[in-house]
């Protein structure tokens, strides 16, 4: 089968997916427990995406922790997200350097 | 005047984006063309679906010839996560988000697009929308091409490294709110919780599946046990 139409199929149904809801919900959400949800979605979504996939991001443990460590110690501090997503890279870089 | 500032603004608060999209993209470069996918179809795919889980998945269904009912099942599952962001996400928009506005940006619903939408301060216009996805699909492009152009521009050691920059950057919009709010520390901690449980006690879950119930259950959770007053 020609690589064009998966590409085509992929892409389509991803694009829906996004589209349909941010599109046709235009109206201000009533319900309390429905505008309550929505708003702690975001919180949830992110917290679910980043444990445990963080131990796992650099392909080693060890400097996956040092690496996690450090943001969440810059982030309870708020430095701003570029500087916590550097220093943590940063961590992890040199924690490899020295332990690999 | 303003609107020039805030496409500037999303620019500027869409380039952690761009610079962990542009390490996690050469990888998946790397993968689509080991696949035995050109380099020009591996950057249409990154152009298109601008998305990671759900790229990697289809680029396994290319390579083993699967059927297309089984390529949009399989993206279906993997994505159906930004419905959910989508929702959240018009609750936020400004008035100058027209129809077309909508079905032009609703292309860069992305996990980290969406995150750093809504994490900024009051409403989201149109502009803003479109600097953060320009330069994360500038990054995510980019870094495809590279990757699959040239498996060996970066050591290995610094693109592991670079792996848990999103992960950082995540980290950093979750962290300060929780401090403050204690139903938002009551979210974050819930949904690790599952998420870690889902993760070792349910092996058969994709991550899509895995990060959506997660996130339902727990942000229902904090719904009923923490309502939010009306006026904020």
């Amino acid at each position: 089968m020609s690589i064009a139409i998966y590409i085509a199929v992929m892409a389509g149904v991803t694009y829906l997916i996004r589209m349909i809801p941010f599109t046709f919900f235009t109206k201000k959400i009533k319900s309390k427990f429905i505008k309550s949800f929505l708003y702690y979605v975001p919180y949830a979504v992110l917290s679910a995406m980043t444990f445990p996939a963080i131990f796992y991001s650099t392909g080693n443990t060890v400097t996956a922790a040092v690496g996690t460590a450090v943001a969440l110690l810059l982030a309870y501090f708020n430095l701003p997200l570029i500087a916590v997503a550097l220093s943590a890279s940063a961590a992890a870089f040199v924690t490899g350097f020295i332990i690999l | 005047m303003k609107k020039k500032s805030d496409f500037l603004s999303g620019l500027i608060s869409g380039i952690p984006i761009g610079l962990g999209y542009l390490s996690v993209s050469f990888g998946f470069g790397i993968m689509a063309v080991n696949a035995g996918l050109s380099v020009l179809e591996a950057f249409m795919i990154s152009l298109t679906n601008l998305t990671s889980a759900g790229q990697a998945a289809g680029v396994d269904i290319i390579a083993a010839n699967g059927p297309l009912i089984e390529m949009a099942a399989v993206q279906f599952v993997i994505n159906i996560r930004y419905a959910l962001m989508a929702i959240s996400l018009s609750q936020k928009l400004s008035s100058k988000f027209t129809f077309r506005h909508r079905l032009l940006a609703a292309y860069g619903i992305t996990d980290e697009i969406f995150a750093v939408c809504s994490a900024k301060d009051g409403e989201v216009s149109p502009l803003f929308m479109y600097g953060v996805i320009f330069i994360s699909t500038l990054g995510w492009v980019l870094g495809t091409f590279l990757g699959a152009f040239s498996g060996e521009l970066l050591p290995s050691s610094v693109t592991a490294a670079l792996g848990i920059m999103l992960y950082g950057m995540f980290t950093a919009i979750i962290i300060p709110p929780a401090r403050k709010q204690k139903s938002i520390l009551f979210v974050v901690i819930i949904a690790a919780a599952l998420s870690i449980a889902c993760k070792y006690l349910v092996r058969s879950l994709s991550g899509g599946l895995s990060v959506i119930i997660c996130a339902i259950i727990s942000a229902a959770l904090a719904a009923v046990i923490f309502p939010k007053e009306d006026d904020e």
